[in-house]
C-alpha cells in the first residue's frame, strides 16, 4: 500500500517534471527541471531497492552530465535559433518520425512482455552465494554476462572524451 | 514506532544542532587561530575572550538588508544557498559518530542511518552541492560572480574525480562501502587506513581543500581577483547560508577523512592492549578531537600558504592527483590480490 | 536581420571586465578596463585620474615652504622620500648648501621610509596572491618604522619632516640607537617573511615568469626603481646622480635577471637588507653639526628652472621646477611621479597572462594611485 502511493507520487513528480523540461522557456529552468527528474528517478529505484543504482544515477546523471548541459546553457549563445528550427514544416515531420518510432518502440515491448512474461522474469546469470548486496550484483552482471557490450560503452566514451578535446583545441 | 521515527527524529534534531553550533565555533575558531599566527588577538570584545562573537555575528546577519540586484532571476538566486546548504547537511546521516551504545536499556547506534552505498551516498550529495554554486554565479547576473561561480564548479567537479577515485582504493582495503563497516574493518585489521593508503590520504586532503574552496584554492572566492567570487552580490542571510555551507563541508570532509583514514570513533592503537586505558574516552570524543585536529589543519594552511592561480589548480588536478590516485588504486588491487592468494 | 545573423553558436565573445575602481586589488581607486578570452588577458586599458587633485595646480598658489606639505599626499606611503626630492630641488635652484649633518640624517629618514614602504609592497603584494600572513608581518614592523618617525617629526604619515636648506630638527636625544635597534629587529624578520614565500612552491608558480620584461623593454616603456632593476638594467639614481649622503655611504644595487614578478620581488628584498646597512652606516658616521643652513626668511628662488630627481622607494621621483624670480610661489611646478611611469607598463605586462596575475603584477609594479593621479 505504502509502496504504491510512493510510487504514483514519484511517477507523478517525474512526469510533471518532464512536461516542465520541455515547456519552460528559460533554458536554465528547464535543465534545474531536468535535475529534479532525476533525483526523482533516483528515489524510484531505491524504492525498488536498487540503491546502488540510484546514488550512480544522482553521482553521474545529475551531478555530472547536467552540469555541463547548464555550463552550456549559461555560456553559448543561445538566442539565435538554429535553421532546422525555422522550418515549422520540418519540425513538424522530424516530431511525428520521432514519435512513431517511440510509440512502436513501447507497444513492441509490451507485446513481447506478454508473449514471453516467464523469459523476463528469470534471471540471466546465476549470481554467487556471496553477492548478497546490490553492488556485488551490479559487479557481478557486468563483469561476466555483459563484460563485451561494457568494454564497448568504455571504448566508446573514449572515443567521444578524444574527439571533444580535438574539437575544443583551438591550436594542436 | 520509537525505533523507526522517534529515534532517527531525535538523533536528526541532535546531530543538525551540533553541526550549526559547531559551525558558529569554528569561524570563531578560525578567526582566533588566525589571529594568533598573525601575532594579533582576534575577536576580544564580544564576552570574555571572544566567545560570544558567534552569537553576535548571527545577529548581524539576520537583521542586515536582503539585497536582491535589480536584474537578477529571483528565484533561482534565492534557491542557490538553499541547493548548497541542504546537502551539506544531509551528508552527516551516514556518518558514524560512534559505535552502538545503550541508552536507557536501549541499543541506540550513534549514526542516523548505515547504508550500504553510505560512501558513494556522500559522493552524491557532494555533486549536487556544486549546482547551487553555478547557480548562484549565474543568477546574480553580473560579471565577477559568473566567472567565479565557472572557475568554482569546474573546480569542484574535477577535484571530486581525484577524491572518488581515493575512496575506490579505501573501499578495496574495507572491502565494503558502508562508513560503519570501514570503521569496523580498521579495527579488524587494527591498523588506521591512514598508514594503509597514505597516498590516498594525502590526494583526498589536497582534493578536501580544493572542494571546501579553501586556501590554496579558495580561488572561487579569491578576493584579491574575483571580488567574492560566486557570492558577491549576495548580503545578509542568504550570504549567511553560503558561508555556513562552506563551514559545514569542512566538518564533513574532515568527518569523513576521520571515518575513512584515521579509524572514526577508535581510539589510537586500538588492537594494542595495554593503550586500553585510552578506551575510558568515550569513542565519540575520540571522533570529535580526530575530526577537530584536521579542521585545525585546514585552518593552519589557510594561515600560511599563497593561492594557487586557476590552471595551475586544474594542472595539479588533472595532471597530477587523478593519475596518483588512479596509479594508487591499481597497485592496492595488485596488492589485495597477491595477499589474497 | 537580427543582430547575431552570421555567427555561429561556436563563435566566443570577447568578455570585457572592470577591474576597479571599487576593487578589492587595484589599490586605490585604480580602473582596469580588462578584455578577456576565457581568462585569458587580451588586452587591458587603464583608467585614471578618480583621485585628481591638481597637486601641481595648487602649488602655484601655496609658497615655497607650503609646498613640502603637498608632497606629502603624493606617494602617501613614503612621503618622506617626496619631501625630500622636492626640498632638494628648491634647494638646487637657490644653490643652498645642506650642512652635512642634515644630509645624514635625511638618508636615515629616506632610507627608514622605503623599508616602510617595500613592507607596505610586500605585504599587499603577498596578500593579493593569498598570503595574509605575511601583510600582518610586514605592518607589524612598519609600525616600528611609524613610531620612530613619530618621535621625530611627530606624524605617522604624512611627515612633512624636510625644510629648503635642511631640517625641522635634529633628532630627538636617544632616537639613533632606536634606529639601530629597529635594524637589528627588522633584519631578523626579514629572514621570517623569506621562509613564508621564497621557497614556497606555490609562491614561485605565482610569480616566476609572470609579467616578465626585458631590458631594453622597459627601459622603453618607461619603467624605474625596483621595477627596472629586477629587468637587469643597474640604474640607481642613488648611485648614478648622488644626493643627500649617499656619496659617502657605500651601499650594493640589486639587480635581477629575468625580469619577471619573482626577481623583482628578490630585488625589494634585497634593496631593504641594502636600506639597512646604509641605516646603519649613516648613524655610524652621523657628524656633528647644524641641521639646516642659512636660508632667507622668505624664500624667493632666482629665476630659471631646474630637474631634480631622487630616488623613491617606488622609482625615480623628480621635480621640475620653473620660479619666475618674483611671486613667492612657483611658475609651475611639475611631478615626475614613478608610479605613474611604472603603471604605463602595465597593459604590456599582463597582456596574455590569466585574470589572476593581473592582480599579481599590479602588485609588483607597486603603484600608489595617490601618486598616479596627483
Amino acid at each position: 500500500m505504502g509502496e504504491a502511493i510512493a510510487f504514483y507520487t514519484l511517477a507523478a513528480l517525474i512526469l510533471g517534471f518532464a512536461v516542465l523540461v520541455i515547456t519552460a522557456r528559460n533554458t536554465v529552468h528547464s535543465v534545474l527541471f531536468l535535475v529534479a527528474n532525476f533525483l526523482f528517478v533516483a528515489a524510484l529505484y531505491v524504492l525498488l531497492g536498487a540503491q546502488f543504482l540510484a546514488v550512480i544515477q544522482v553521482i553521474v546523471y545529475a551531478g555530472g552530465i547536467v552540469v555541463l548541459y547548464l555550463f552550456v546553457v549559461m555560456l553559448v549563445n543561445l538566442k539565435r535559433p538554429p535553421e532546422a528550427h525555422r522550418d515549422r514544416r520540418r519540425k513538424a515531420g522530424l516530431g511525428l518520425a520521432f514519435s512513431l518510432v517511440i510509440l512502436a518502440e513501447v507497444v513492441a515491448i509490451a507485446v513481447f512482455g506478454l508473449v514471453q512474461p516467464a523469459h523476463l522474469a528469470a534471471p540471466k546469470a546465476p549470481l554467487p552465494p556471496e553477492a548478497a548486496d546490490n553492488v556485488q550484483q551490479v559487479g557481478w552482471a557486468l563483469y561476466t554476462q555483459y563484460l563485451v557490450p561494457f568494454e564497448v560503452a568504455s571504448m566508446l566514451l573514449l572515443v567521444a572524451m578524444v574527439g571533444a578535446i580535438v574539437l575544443a583545441r583551438r591550436e594542436l | 514506532m520509537i525505533d523507526l521515527i522517534v529515534l532517527p527524529l531525535i538523533k536528526i534534531v541532535f546531530v543538525l544542532t551540533g553541526v550549526l553550533i559547531t559551525v558558529m565555533y569554528l569561524v570563531l575558531l578560525e578567526r582566533k587561530v588566525q589571529a594568533w599566527v598573525q601575532a594579533r588577538l582576534g575577536p576580544m570584545r564580544v564576552g570574555p575572550h571572544g566567545v560570544l562573537q558567534p552569537i553576535a555575528d548571527v545577529v548581524k546577519l539576520f537583521v542586515k538588508e536582503d539585497v536582491t540586484p535589480a536584474r537578477a532571476e529571483k528565484w533561482v538566486f534565492t534557491a542557490a544557498p538553499i541547493i548548497v546548504l541542504v546537502p551539506a547537511l544531509i551528508a552527516f546521516a551516514v556518518i558514524p559518530f560512534g559505535p552502538e551504545v545503550n541508552l536507557f536499556g536501549r541499543p541506540v547506534p550513534l549514526y542516523i542511518t548505515d547504508l550500504n552505498v553510505g560512501l558513494l551516498y556522500i559522493v552524491s550529495v557532494a555533486a549536487i552541492g556544486v549546482y547551487g554554486i553555478i547557480l548562484g554565479g549565474w543568477a546574480s547576473n553580473s560579471k565577477y560572480p559568473l566567472l567565479g561561480s565557472l572557475r568554482s564548479s569546474a573546480q569542484l567537479i574535477s577535484y571530486e574525480l581525484a577524491v572518488t577515485l581515493t575512496f575506490v582504493s579505501v573501499i578495496l582495503a574495507a572491502g565494503s562501502l558502508s562508513m560503519v563497516e570501514i570503521v569496523e574493518a580498521q579495527r579488524n585489521n587494527g591498523i588506521w587506513f591512514a598508514f594503509v593508503q597514505p597516498v590516498a590520504l594525502f590526494i583526498y586532503f589536497v582534493g578536501a581543500l580544493a572542494e571546501t574552496n579553501r586556501n590554496p584554492f579558495d580561488l572561487p572566492e579569491a578576493e584579491s581577483e574575483l571580488v567574492a567570487g560566486f557570492h558577491t552580490e549576495y548580503s545578509g542571510m542568504r550570504f549567511a547560508l553560503f558561508f555556513l555551507a562552506e563551514y559545514t563541508n569542512m566538518i564533513v570532509v574532515s568527518a569523513v577523512a576521520t571515518t575513512l583514514f584515521f579509524g572514526g570513533w577508535l581510539r589510537p592503537f586500538p588492537n594494542v592492549e595495554w593503550l586500553s586505558f585510552l578506551g575510558l574516552v568515550p569513542p565519540w570524543i575520540w571522533f570529535t578531537l580526530k575530526t577537530f585536529a584536521l579542521l585545525y589543519l585546514f585552518l593552519w594552511i589557510r594561515a600560511t600558504l599563497p593561492r594557487y592561480r586557476y590552471d595551475q589548480l586544474m594542472q595539479l588536478g588533472w595532471k597530477w592527483l587523478i593519475p596518483l590516485a588512479i596509479a594508487n588504486i591499481i597497485v592496492t588491487a595488485a596488492v589485495k590480490v597477491v595477499l589474497g592468494s | 536581420m537580427e543582430p547575431d545573423a552570421g555567427r555561429s553558436m561556436f563563435d566566443t565573445d570577447e568578455l570585457v571586465i572592470n577591474m576597479g575602481p571599487q576593487h578589492p586589488a587595484t589599490h586605490g581607486v585604480l580602473r582596469v578596463v580588462l578584455k578577456l578570452d576565457g581568462e585569458k588577458v587580451v588586452d587591458a586599458d587603464v583608467v585614471l585620474g578618480d583621485l585628481h587633485r591638481g597637486v601641481e595646480k595648487l602649488t602655484e598658489n601655496r609658497d615655497w615652504t607650503q609646498i613640502v606639505l603637498l608632497t606629502d599626499r603624493l606617494d602617501y606611503v613614503a612621503s618622506a622620500a617626496a619631501n625630500l626630492a622636492y626640498v632638494e630641488t628648491v634647494e638646487k635652484l637657490m644653490s643652498i648648501e645642506v650642512p652635512r649633518r642634515a644630509r645624514y640624517v635625511r638618508t636615515i629618514l629616506a632610507e627608514l621610509q622605503r623599508l616602510a614602504s617595500h613592507l607596505v609592497w610586500l605585504g599587499s603584494h603577498a596578500m593579493d596572491i593569498g598570503a595574509i600572513t605575511v601583510f600582518l608581518y610586514c605592518l607589524r614592523e612598519r609600525e616600528l618604522i611609524l613610531d620612530l618617525f613619530e618621535e621625530y617629526c611627530g606624524a605617522r604619515l604624512t611627515y612633512n619632516s624636510m625644510r629648503i636648506g635642511g631640517l625641522p630638527q635634529d633628532v630627538p636625544s636617544g632616537w639613533l640607537p632606536k634606529v639601530l635597534r629597529y635594524c637589528d629587529v627588522q633584519e631578523e624578520k626579514l629572514v621570517e617573511y623569506e621562509t613564508l614565500l621564497t621557497q614556497n612552491r606555490i609562491w614561485l608558480q605565482r610569480t616566476r615568469g609572470i609579467g616578465a620584461i626585458t631590458g631594453e623593454a622597459a627601459i622603453a616603456v618607461g619603467l624605474c626603481g625596483p621595477s627596472l632593476r629586477g629587468s637587469g638594467v643597474p640604474r640607481d639614481v642613488r648611485k648614478d646622480e648622488p644626493y643627500a649622503a649617499y656619496d659617502e655611504i657605500p651601499f650594493d644595487i640589486a639587480i635581477g635577471s629575468n625580469g619577471d614578478t619573482y626577481d623583482r620581488y628578490l630585488v625589494r628584498l634585497e634593496e631593504m637588507r641594502q636600506s639597512i646597512g646604509i641605516i646603519r652606516r649613516a648613524v655610524e658616521g652621523l657628524p656633528e653639526g647644524p641641521v639646516m643652513a642659512k636660508v632667507p626668511r622668505l624664500i624667493k628662488p632666482p629665476a630659471g628652472e631646474t630637474y631634480h630627481a631622487n630616488e623613491s622607494p617606488k622609482g625615480e621621483i623628480g621635480f621640475f621646477i620653473a620660479s619666475d624670480g618674483r611671486s613667492t610661489s612657483p611658475y609651475r611646478l611639475r611631478v615626475r611621479p614613478p608610479s605613474f611611469c611604472n603603471l604605463q607598463a602595465l597593459p604590456q605586462l599582463v597582456r596574455g597572462h590569466l585574470v589572476a596575475d593581473v592582480i599579481a603584477i599590479i602588485g609588483t609594479i607597486d603603484i600608489v594611485l595617490g601618486e598616479v593621479d596627483r
